[in-house]
């Protein structure tokens, strides 16, 4: 039974009594999910609550002429119809650029489309009715007239001057570009004694959360006050937007966030018709429901990853890299999205190609047009996958260009583990990374030098397996860089409250999410250890702006690393609160006491002087025995942002093995593993368990996962059937293995570990499918995903 | 038109008299009818077994089998199982396992693991690593990766067949 083996390693010197940092303890609330008794916001329902269905363009582009709505309302249990140009009324447009990503720009968005839809699947009018099933009914009968407009689908030709412009306001399609040069790349590849050129391709995917986007939206016209249970990674960014947009305070505005069907940055951003729900509540004055149907994610949750990337990396024979190039183009839809901006992922890519070497010389470009499709943005791995693939593919190329083992290759040109502080020649500033001593791990951990054995034994009989690697560098634990700085008010810092009851357990309140990533846990973890109370007597608070501190949430891998610290200082102050009473009471000096398992001991001889059930009770019941002038203060607040670096950067390597049917196309995955370095680790289990989840999802992009639009703009494989996804049968077992790094920035140490896995996965497959077919002579694919077609197509079977 | 119908039906061990519209789903009449929640709608055209649900002892989709389809049936839903103990075991590995991370797609799967489990039982076999797979093939869990999910299905399949 495997259950034992994500046991605790050795314990850490931040170790006291009772404590769980470190330590694979199990989450607090999973008996609510196991017997399906959680809360999902699909599970809500309140008292006069409609449900929302949307009429929707079936057309990429077209100008909304007319629409007819009086079918519709006479519709048994309908409430309202509402068109764009009357919502437009209750909530203002908005504007998806951000002041640091310098000329990006957007048009302003509505919360249903007015005048023109530019996408299909756009929202074009709401139906309210009593019952979603008749508000979908309804639906059926508002007759809306377009005039098709011409699609721009293609962002090759996007800029063409004959193209379109879909925005006129905006002058052009180019939503955002970036050109970047350091060293001397020309210089660089001209003195290279090799050169490798090729071109990758990503297919545009998205994150088909299991629970697919829902919001009910409350307005309470008595109060004055608008509630919103949210199915969203960012409460307090949404309650600042929702305030905004219908004229509001944020104090008038409450997000509620309780269980989430899976997040994985779908459900960090602003969507029109979740925006046009809240407006239809405050308008109707009645709680009003949205719960997106499958079919609806497909076209409306944010799509990722659509990028054509020209590539080329310069190499010495002795295995030196000498320059790498890249030419990012990518198409992100009509809109950048609100209000984290559509131009984030190419940056993220212009920014992290090469990252884990030394090499000096570097040009990239990167341009970001409008179109025609769904609405792209930030998903788990912003930008890492393509980065990765695109560094780790040309890397493994090149080995095989001079004929270096492909791990050699790396060996040679990645940073030094011993050369910390450094900064890559993009000016990314690594604190302390382990390159090296992670590669060592993980070259030991599959047995390499067996496997590659194997794989020239297996290739006599006509089995064809590959080894793929990916080295990686991963973003964590945002500063105000990311976004704070372009002016977004999405907060980088975040707070936690502690509080002692009156029974002496404590409540941890804090502005992080529980997204099913483990938050509770690390939170539960790190205020019971710091404060020194077992963790059962521990409760956590999370997703309610009305009662948690100010915070970020969950995204960019920093709800640990950042909550968590945030957590520890808390503890640590409540602590102290606690012992100064302690010390009165008992008449002693606070620096002799410390808390353990619940009581206030004598720190020296750990002797039990006071259980904390007695001192809440003295402090709650009878202050009137305390000396005069002591107050005690049984609550605690810590904030915590990451100051001395911008990003906490981990780092990391996968390997895949696998084996291709060189008659059928198909990949058969035997084996995935995974060394990564995310600083000090407050629960290995959580961390391995998001690296497998992480890395499957990246499975998912590399072998199945595609988004197919045909040159109108139509999305031809929007449902579950025929869009792909991985599957436990096509699954291999994922092996994990750490180094640690913690960062100095916080007493904790902890970076972030919610994307390594997708970061590297896509790039190891491809690595391992062109390991597989390189004695067969196949060309090296690059174009994701790698469908049984396109490797029968390489192998020149079809 | 008068399209809906009365059911009786037995859910979770308690007898219901409804009357329900002739198109309403399964899991739509659990949830919006009965208020049992713990069954998920995912995707409503049977690809990712959120709703799996067991039926006169069989699992079914619950997107994909009409209310009316169940009249004098047995319906069992994860509260029914949670309640009666019969996959304490399993809900117990899942959690010391961290087999789940977001749980929405957790009844669901526990419902397909106890079928295999039951399955197994019956034919005095302990599945594999392989066979686990293969059975929760048609429910879909983005969070995990699969890997923690086989090791808690698999551990209890060892301990209920004696291995402990």
């Amino acid at each position: 039974m495997k259950i034992t083996d994500d046991s605790p390693p050795v314990l850490s010197a931040l170790d006291r009594p009772n404590s769980y940092i470190g330590r694979s303890v199990p989450r607090p609330n999973l008996q609510r999910l196991t017997q399906g008794r959680g809360l999902y916001v699909s599970d809500v329902t309140l008292p006069r609550m409609a449900h929302v269905a949307f009429v929707r363009s079936p057309h990429a582009h077209a100008r909304i002429k007319s629409i007819k709505a009086d079918k519709a309302k006479k519709a048994p249990g309908v409430i309202a119809v509402v068109t764009g140009a009357e919502l437009a009324k209750v909530m203002t447009p908005w504007v998806g650029v951000l002041t640091h990503l310098k000329g990006l720009k957007s048009a302003p968005q509505h919360a249903l489309a007015v005048e023109r839809a530019c996408w299909q699947g756009e929202a074009v009018c709401a139906v309210v009715a009593r019952t979603r099933a008749q508000a979908e009914d309804a639906c059926e009968l508002v007759d809306v007239a377009y005039e098709p407009l011409p699609a721009v689908t293609d962002p090759e030709t996007a800029l063409d001057k004959k193209t379109p412009v879909i925005q006129p306001e905006l002058g052009d399609n180019l939503c955002f570009e970036r050109k970047l040069e350091v060293g001397e790349p020309d210089k660089a590849f001209a003195a290279a004694d090799e050169v490798v050129e090729t071109t990758f391709m990503f297919g545009r995917h998205t994150g088909v959360t299991t629970e697919p986007r829902a919001v009910v939206a409350d307005w309470n016209e008595g109060e004055q006050r608008l509630t919103v249970y949210h199915g969203t990674q960012a409460p307090h960014m949404m309650q600042n937007l929702f305030a905004k947009h219908l004229d509001l305070e944020e104090q008038q505005v409450r997000v509620i966030t309780k269980d989430v069907g899976g997040s994985f940055g779908i459900k960090v951003h602003t969507y029109a018709d979740e925006m046009a729900t809240v407006a239809l509540s405050k308008m109707l004055k009645r709680p009003v429901k949205f719960v997106a149907d499958r079919i609806e994610s497909f076209v409306t949750d944010i799509h990722a990853r659509d990028h054509r990337i020209k590539a080329k990396i310069g190499v010495n024979r002795d295995g030196t890299i000498a320059a790498f190039e890249i030419d990012d183009l990518t198409g992100i839809g009509p809109y950048s999205v609100y209000p984290r901006t559509s131009g984030i992922e190419a940056n993220q890519i212009v920014n992290l190609v090469g990252g884990p070497y030394t090499t000096p010389n570097y040009r990239a470009a990167a341009r970001v047009v409008f179109q025609n499709k769904n609405v792209m943005c930030q998903y788990r791995a912003v930008g890492h996958p393509i980065a990765v693939a695109v560094t780790e593919g040309l890397v493994e190329l090149a080995a095989a260009r001079i004929g270096m083992d492909p791990l050699e290759l790396r060996r040679r040109n990645l940073f030094p583990d011993d050369g910390y502080p450094a900064q890559s020649a993009v000016g990314l500033k690594f604190e302390a990374l382990s390159h090296h001593e992670s590669l060592a791990h993980l070259d030991s951990m599959m047995n390499y030098a067996g496997l590659r054995a194997e794989q020239t034994r297996l290739r006599e009989k006509r089995i064809y397996r590959g080894i793929g690697f990916a080295s990686f560098i991963e973003v964590t634990n945002p500063s105000a860089a990311f976004y704070g700085v372009g002016g977004a008010k999405i907060t980088s810092q975040d707070g936690a409250t502690l509080k002692l009851d009156a029974q002496g357990n404590i409540s941890v309140h804090t502005g992080v999410t529980e997204q099913g990533q483990g938050a509770e846990a690390v939170m539960a973890q790190c205020a019971a250890t710091a404060f020194g109370v077992p963790m059962d007597r521990v409760r956590v608070v999370t997703g309610d702006t009305d009662n948690t501190p100010y915070g970020g949430g969950t995204w960019a891998s920093r709800a640990a690393g950042i909550g968590g610290e945030a957590a520890w200082q808390a503890g640590k102050a409540l602590r102290a609160n606690v012992l100064a009473v302690a010390a009165s009471i008992l008449q002693a000096k606070p620096e002799d006491l410390d808390i353990r398992n619940g009581a206030v001991v004598d720190a020296a001889s750990g002797n039990e002087r006071l259980p904390l059930a007695e001192l809440a009770r003295v402090a709650y019941f009878r202050p009137d025995t305390l000396p005069a002038g002591v107050q005690a203060e049984l609550m605690a607040t810590r904030h915590y942002v990451p100051r001395a670096w911008p990003f906490a950067f981990t780092n990391g390597i996968q390997a895949s093995y696998l084996e291709v049917d060189t008659d059928t196309g198909f990949v058969k995955l035997l084996k995935h593993w995974c060394v990564e370095d995310c600083g000090t680790i407050i629960n290995p289990q959580l961390v391995d368990e998001q690296i497998r989840g992480g890395i499957v999802q990246g499975i998912g992009a590399a072998l199945f996962e595609h988004c197919l639009y045909d040159d109108r703009g139509q999305l031809t494989n929007g449902n579950m059937a025929d869009y792909l996804v991985p599957m436990a049968a096509e699954m291999p077992d994922i092996e994990c293995g750490h180094v640690v790094s913690p960062t100095a920035d916080s007493e904790l140490g902890a970076k972030g570990a919610g994307e390594a896995g997708t970061a590297g996965a896509p790039a190891c497959v491809m690595n391992a499918i062109n390991d597989a077919l390189r004695p067969l002579g196949a060309q090296p694919l690059t174009d994701m995903p790698f469908t049984p077609g396109k490797i029968l197509q390489a192998l020149g079977k079809v | 038109m008068d399209t809906a119908m009365d059911i009786k039906l037995t859910v979770n061990g308690e007898p219901v008299a409804e009357h329900v519209d002739a198109r309403t789903t399964l899991v739509d009449f659990l949830r919006e009818g009965l208020g049992l929640t713990g069954s998920h709608v995912g995707c409503e055209h049977g690809v990712c077994g959120a709703c799996t649900v067991r039926v006169d002892g069989e699992i079914v989709r619950g997107c994909l089998m009409l209310a009316v389809q169940c009249d004098g049936a047995t319906v069992e839903t994860i509260e029914g199982l949670s309640d009666s103990g019969e996959v304490a075991d399993l809900q117990a590995a899942f959690e010391q396992r961290n087999a789940l991370q977001c749980g929405y797609c957790t009844p669901g799967m526990i419902a397909a693991a106890q079928d295999l489990l039951v399955q197994a039982k019956k034919n005095k076999t302990v599945p594999t690593r392989d066979a686990i797979r293969e059975h929760l093939s048609g429910n879909y869990c983005r969070c995990t990766g699969y890997h923690a999910i086989v090791d808690a299905v698999e551990a209890v399949a060892q301990a209920r067949a004696g291995g402990k």
